[in-house]
């Protein structure tokens, strides 16, 4: 049988798709045992209990100066800029985007606009924004800001353009002015949209936070990492990056949850 | 008395392409208008002006005496080929949306004891259209028939005083579309508004219509093939004897108009 016709049972997809994870930790725990065993005190690859142990510490025994769980407060904090980034994102995104989508007087001077700010590379004007807009949250917020909406908002731009004519003229006969063509007939068909394009840019918000923090800031999954890498702690850094991987899975996880459960129509069509 | 609806001197051009020639109708209250001919003869053309959906280059529509609003309202309700209902809506909540959006330029939605009353009248709709027991599902979920037969309850329900059809049962499969011929006559009869149906199928325009129209381009350049627009060639009562009125098409006519579907789909 050719190898394009061979679909494995459900039983052997969850293996394979466990193999490469075993395998990885495998290599992994191998290299860190062989480096322990030729150095002790080797800070390169350390052992799992040896991250177990930095975890204690960060998450679950107050930092000795400040009296916080470092751990937490680090999370708490990158969650709260990543969360205030993509809430404002996704608004302006999809204001834009309707704007500049469904009204034709509104996409003349914003069609233009939208598509050039996509294109600034955010990174580069974060020296800009520390400038204009200290070295605050703000600043670290309007980085993701500035990365995220426009590109949520040139995606629901294109995906309102591509509700037929037909169904706009058809709501027009049914007596919708502008207004409440929008709010009933536009925007409910954009939110699931919304939500996938939200989930499409997580990744690029993660980028963003953790730079801004690295940068300038004084807490924060992004900052520790980069605090902690002086001392060469890859006791710490690995954990937290398992951490900032798990936290994003969650969130793209959420989010598609949330459309099949707000949606349902959505994926009644897709299907 | 003037007529219901007065089509004067009526040309459509975009640029150098004349697509409808100097058309002149009259229309009275509760006629069936079928509109058949060639593709590309201006039958959809036609239908978008009375929509509001274009405006005319030159001549004017009258409704009633009164030049037809330049956009889209509740007097002319309408159906499409396709994409005629809201994916995101209930079948209910679809033909529930347009009582809604009348009466409320604001929120475009309707509450309390106004909310009810509205329910009540989509459920009369969809009774009418035989789809009462699909008033939770999507549309997604439903058949092109049954989607069709949403999309007239929805246009229906708003009491329009024509009611505008471009190829409606075109992609439907022919038992069903027989199912909706029996429907829409139904309804016509009943509320006994007017209603100018575009169609490919000869037969279909003769056994609904009281009127058959037939767009056709009497004149033609072949060096500039857009010179010229189409006009109505024909203009028949079908009131008495159908098939009568049936040979009074050339014969070429009928079968140039019969062989179209053919070359669409080919």
């Amino acid at each position: 049988m050719r190898l394009i016709n061979q679909v494995p049972a459900r039983g052997a997809r969850l293996l394979l798709a466990a193999l490469p994870f075993a395998l990885l930790l495998a290599v992994y725990m191998t290299a860190s045992t062989l480096r322990l065993a030729e150095n002790a005190d080797d800070k390169l690859l350390p052992s799992i209990g040896q991250m177990a142990q930095a975890v204690q510490r960060m998450a679950f025994t107050e930092d000795p100066r400040s009296g916080d769980l470092l751990w937490w407060k680090d999370t708490g904090a990158s969650l709260q800029r990543l969360g205030l980034g993509l809430g404002i994102s996704a608004l302006a995104g999809l204001t834009l985007g309707v704007a500049a989508g469904a009204i034709p007087l509104f996409a003349a001077p914003l069609s233009p606009l939208l598509r050039l700010l996509a294109m600034i590379p955010p990174l580069a004007i974060l020296p800009l924004l520390f400038i204009v807009f200290g070295l605050g949250e703000l600043a670290k917020v309007m980085l993701i800001v500035i990365g995220v909406a426009p590109c949520i908002a040139r995606d629901l731009e294109g995906h309102a353009r591509q509700i037929p004519q037909e169904m706009l003229i058809k709501a027009q006969t049914l007596g919708a002015n502008t207004w409440t063509l929008i709010l009933r007939v536009i925007l409910p068909q954009l939110l699931p949209r919304l939500l996938i394009s939200l989930q499409l840019m997580l990744g690029s918000a993660w980028l963003f936070l953790i730079a801004a923090e690295a940068i300038a800031s004084t807490d924060g999954l992004g900052y520790r990492i980069f605090l902690v890498r002086r001392y060469l702690a890859m006791d710490v850094i690995l954990p937290y990056v398992a951490w900032i991987t798990l936290l994003a899975w969650l969130m793209d996880f959420g989010l598609r949850r949330a459309s099949t459960r707000l949606f349902p129509w959505f994926m009644v069509g897709a299907r | 008395m003037t007529a219901f609806l007065a089509v004067e001197h009526v040309w459509q051009e975009y640029a150098d392409h004349v697509v409808l020639e100097n058309l002149s109708l009259q229309v009275n209250e509760g006629e069936f208008c079928a509109l058949v001919g060639a593709s590309g003869c201006g039958k959809s053309t036609f239908l978008r002006l009375l929509l509001g959906q274009e405006r005319a280059s030159r001549g004017r529509i009258l409704l009633d005496g009164q030049p037809l609003p330049s956009e889209p309202d509740v007097s002319r309700g309408v159906v499409f080929q396709k994409y005629s209902v809201f994916p995101h809506l209930s079948v209910r909540d679809n033909v529930v949306l347009g009582l809604e959006l009348a009466g409320s330029p604001l929120t475009g939605r309707r509450f309390g004891a106004a909310r009810r009353a509205a329910r009540e009248q989509a459920d009369a709709m969809l009774d009418a259209v035989g789809l009462s027991h699909a008033g939770a599902r999507y549309p997604a979920a439903l058949s092109g028939g049954m989607q069709q037969r949403l999309a007239i309850a929805q246009a229906l329900v708003m009491k329009p005083r024509v009611l505008l059809l471009d190829e409606p049962f075109g992609a439907l499969d022919p038992g069903i579309r027989k199912d909706m011929h029996a429907l829409l006559l139904d309804l016509w009869k009943q509320t006994g508004l007017t209603v100018f149906m575009v169609t490919h199928d000869l037969s279909e325009g003769f056994t609904l219509g009281t009127r058959l129209l037939v767009f056709d381009k009497p004149r033609h350049d072949p060096q500039h093939p857009n010179a010229y627009g189409a006009r109505i060639t024909y203009d028949l009562a079908l009131n008495q004897g159908r098939m009568a009125a049936r040979q009074a098409l050339p014969v070429s006519l009928i079968q140039r108009l019969e062989s179209v579907p053919l070359e669409v789909i080919a």
